[in-house]
């Protein structure tokens, strides 16, 4: 017992002259504090300075570069708090306390010194023991500072955080297998000991969340681009659900269509439905194709589409106008610029083929791989992007049948294309037989489009295409 | 033969997988040499992150061996707009990457390797690094005039700079990394590190032009292949450890679990693009119009990657001042990215009169706004 109270006295004696020693030139004050602050209970949160730790190679001065936290933020030991910036050095400065930031000594792009005061912390206040040493190891550093744990008369190293977190998950400090100095237990030990216990992949960072957050481009709701993923496979792991709500303000590709959706509303839709067999068609491509891709282009089905709308328009003139804002006057467009929706990484972009009408297929075929090319790369031109008269989707690329498309103004019209799929149908014999079926969804303009003209010129377009021979006949 | 020693190597780094996520702890002390397989600058920058936040260092110090196929790294506290000619590395389809470490813009093509020397903080040192590089140059061309300056960048022929060097500090792990022109397309480079953009006021890190040579026009007989090789030689014996190079690939999650999402992450835009500190352009373009000329003056506030404020001064009644008060209206919070511009100002024709003139004037200034940026 004699021997026990003896060493107990001199490893406070031992603590004591350390706690001069770090906190020595900038506050004789402080070291008041410190000594208040021990022998009475904590009532309220202590305020530590964070001094700005040695860099080396003897650089003296920095400047600060990025706050990644602001003042009445709260951080956790490890958490970065700034970037600073020395001959070209990016450093990264994380913090050795819990508790909460009080005050940031420095404005960005300002001049920081090192041993000077870097941030005020405020300590949690129910923690009760003296501010945690510093865990990171810089040159003046050489005797151990930190607090012992006593276990089994087994010295642990460890701080008070290390412990308060193996304290929380039931964790005998004497089982971790310390990586720090000394031997000493590091949070990623702790971290690291959960991953073996649980069998769950923990990430290797403290911080990170177990679910991580939806990238922002998810958040807005986008339906074609989400059908193309797989379904998700529900994966057997703890359900801790750590997400939080996340608002942003609405800006670029997402304002543009905020903006054209926003006017299409004021347009009376109609819808109108059919089933195209391009059983035809389908064989026509595979023995063109190679031809295209002789003269480097690649041939899709919708240069055909698009040359076939063409050719309807030529015969309901109609549905490539545009009526003026009051509803006036219509003004009948002489170039078929035909529009093709685009899903890019950013967003919905439709760019369009001018005048279809005197173009032949394969120039088509050529003008759509250079938009499409342009519109992957994000390099599509203003020119490229105005001047559309007339659209058509494929979203049976990425998938489904029937749609509702969506006029895009000043056009009065819209087609969306289903995909393609093998169907069984009757033929003229009455027999059975495999067809190649698409769906065709148009929208119209009711103002000055009626359904007879919509039928129409869906008949003509659907003629053209389930027997492409009758195309050379109308070919200009 | 180098084929041989590259299966060799991959079997061996197979039998330290074996090992749990102390993969790298177990064979090798002193010293371990890694060389990536990639030549993807976004998967190999993300190795480098990877290495500072998951191994040990204390016993052990690291060299990275990568090369890239072309691309433009910035510093981490650098303006892209400011470094380089952004529009020719688009055209080029050069990619742009941005660093974790400080210092200046770099081009990389697969003539110019890179080097990153991983230790604890504390054995931080650059100086010895370069040393280190000059050493193994020295020892395989004893004729090479190099040597390192105070700038931490090695000279060739005390005139034309073949290395530069950046560093990042993290909590416990440091890395220096610097390249070396072995025999870069130096044409690329130049057009590329030269920013066409006018009016820019902005604090970030500038870069300190240099004329640069390449060590294959000092000695045609060099290739990358033997520098690597010298250098990891050298290194090998100033760590006392066998001259063995482990290769890694900067795809597999197995052995560098998390790694994807740091490629991720390096290649978003909010990282390249978004980090850049806050700078204002100010400028003027002339338009010309049919038969006039017209001054057009922008001032625009960029934080963050994303326009602030955004003035432009056009001549009175050009274009319809409720047109260009929505335009504006829209750029703003949008991204200084002529992408988004493009879309944004296409998409506000739809809903204004369909007027042809209108339409030109209106595209006119949309393609002149878009060389800003």
């Amino acid at each position: 017992v004699c021997i026990h109270r003896v060493r107990s006295c001199s490893s406070i004696r031992f603590i004591k002259s350390k706690y001069v020693c770090v906190f020595d030139k900038s506050a004789l004050k402080f070291s008041h504090q410190q000594r208040l602050f021990r022998t009475s209970a904590v009532s309220c949160g202590q305020i530590v300075q964070f001094k700005l730790s040695d860099i080396g190679e003897g650089i003296t001065e920095v400047t600060v570069k990025e706050w990644y936290i602001k003042e009445g933020d709260s951080v956790s030991q490890f958490d970065s708090i700034c970037e600073v910036q020395s001959d070209k050095a990016s450093v990264t400065i994380t913090s050795r306390y819990d508790g909460i930031i009080r005050k940031l000594h420095y404005n960005l792009d300002e001049i920081a010194y090192v041993g000077k005061p870097l941030v005020d912390i405020e300590i949690d206040a129910s923690k009760g023991v003296a501010p945690e040493e510093d865990v990171v190891e810089t040159p003046p550093m050489s005797h151990e500072e930190h607090t012992h744990q006593e276990i089994k008369g087994h010295k642990t190293l460890a701080t008070p955080a290390v412990r308060r977190l193996a304290m929380e998950n039931n964790i005998k400090l004497s089982e971790v297998v310390g990586t720090g100095k000394d031997n000493r237990i590091l949070k990623e030990d702790i971290l690291n000991y959960l991953a073996k216990q649980t069998g769950a992949i923990l990430p290797p960072s403290p911080k990170a969340e177990i679910i991580p957050p939806l990238p922002k481009s998810e958040t807005v709701p986008a339906a074609p681009k989400d059908k193309a993923r797989k379904i998700p496979v529900p994966v057997s792991r703890p359900i801790v659900f750590s997400g939080k709500d996340k608002t942003e303000p609405i800006t670029g590709f997402h304002k543009a269509m905020v903006k054209t959706m926003s006017a299409a509303l004021k347009i009376p839709h109609f819808g109108y439905c059919d089933e195209i067999d391009l059983t035809q068609l389908v064989q026509l491509r595979e023995e063109l194709k190679p031809l295209a891709q002789i003269r480097g282009i690649k041939l899709s089905f919708m240069p055909f589409f698009i040359k076939a709308a063409s050719l309807g328009l030529l015969q309901y003139p109609i549905l490539n106008a545009s009526l003026d804002e009051s509803c006036q006057n219509v003004t009948y467009k002489a170039s078929h610029n035909i529009g093709v929706a685009m899903d890019t990484e950013q967003g919905l972009i439709v760019p369009n083929v001018k005048n279809v009408q005197v173009c032949s297929v394969f120039e088509i075929a050529s003008e759509l791989n250079r938009l499409q090319s342009l519109g992957s790369a994000g390099q599509l031109g203003t020119n490229d992007l105005t001047g559309g008269t007339f659209t058509l989707s494929n979203i049976g690329t990425i998938g489904g049948t029937y749609a509702k498309p969506v006029i895009l103004p000043p056009e009065v019209a819209i087609g969306a294309l289903g995909k393609i799929q093998v169907l069984p149908r009757f033929n003229g014999k009455g027999e059975v037989f495999k067809a190649q079926i698409m769906n065709v969804s148009w929208s119209a303009d009711h103002r000055i489009i009626d359904g007879a003209t919509m039928a129409r010129f869906s008949n003509l377009w659907k003629s053209y295409l389930e027997n492409p021979a009758s195309m050379l006949l109308d070919l200009k | 033969m180098v084929l041989q020693s590259l299966l060799k190597n991959c079997l061996q780094l197979s039998c330290i997988l074996r090992t749990p996520k102390a993969g790298f702890r177990s064979t090798m002390s002193g010293g371990l040499i890694i060389q990536s397989t990639s030549n993807d600058v976004y998967q190999n920058l993300a190795v480098e992150d990877w290495i500072l936040d998951h191994m040990n260092l204390e016993n052990r110090q690291v060299l990275f061996l990568w090369r890239n196929s072309p691309a433009v790294v910035i510093g981490r506290h650098q303006n892209p707009w400011q470094e380089c000619n952004l529009r020719l590395l688009r055209q080029k389809n050069i990619k742009l990457a941005r660093r974790r470490s400080g210092g200046g813009t770099v081009y990389h093509d697969l003539g110019n390797i890179n080097l990153t020397f991983f230790t604890t903080r504390k054995k931080y040192e650059r100086m010895e690094n370069l040393k280190l590089v000059v050493k193994a140059l020295k020892a395989l061309r004893p004729q090479l005039d190099v040597h390192v300056t105070d700038r931490y960048d090695i000279l060739l022929d005390r005139q034309y700079k073949i290395s530069g060097t950046a560093a990042k500090l993290g909590r416990t792990t440091a890395y220096h990394h610097c390249t070396l022109l072995c025999n870069a397309d130096k044409f690329v480079l130049s057009s590329v590190l030269k920013s066409p953009y006018k009016g820019l006021k902005s604090n970030a890190t500038p870069s300190v032009p240099a004329s640069v040579k390449n060590l294959f026009e000092e000695d045609p007989s060099l290739t990358c292949e033997m520098l690597l090789d010298a250098i990891a030689e050298e290194y090998a014996t100033q760590h006392q450890i066998d001259h063995h190079i482990t290769l890694i690939n900067p795809a597999d999650e197995t052995v560098l679990p998390g790694i994807n999402n740091k490629t991720k992450e390096l290649q978003s835009w909010e990282w390249v693009y978004g980090k850049t500190p806050k700078f204002s352009v100010s400028t003027c373009f002339n338009m010309v119009y049919k038969d006039s000329f017209l001054d057009v003056k922008v001032d625009v506030d960029v934080k963050h990657g994303r326009i602030e404020v955004c003035n432009i001064d056009l001549p009175e009644q050009w274009l319809p001042p409720a047109l260009c008060s929505e335009l504006v209206k829209s750029l703003t919070g949008s991204k200084f990215c002529p992408n988004e511009t493009t879309t944004l100002a296409t998409t506000l024709l739809r809903v204004c009169p369909q007027d042809n003139e209108l339409h030109s004037r209106w595209n006119l200034l949309c393609e002149n706004m878009i060389m800003l940026m």
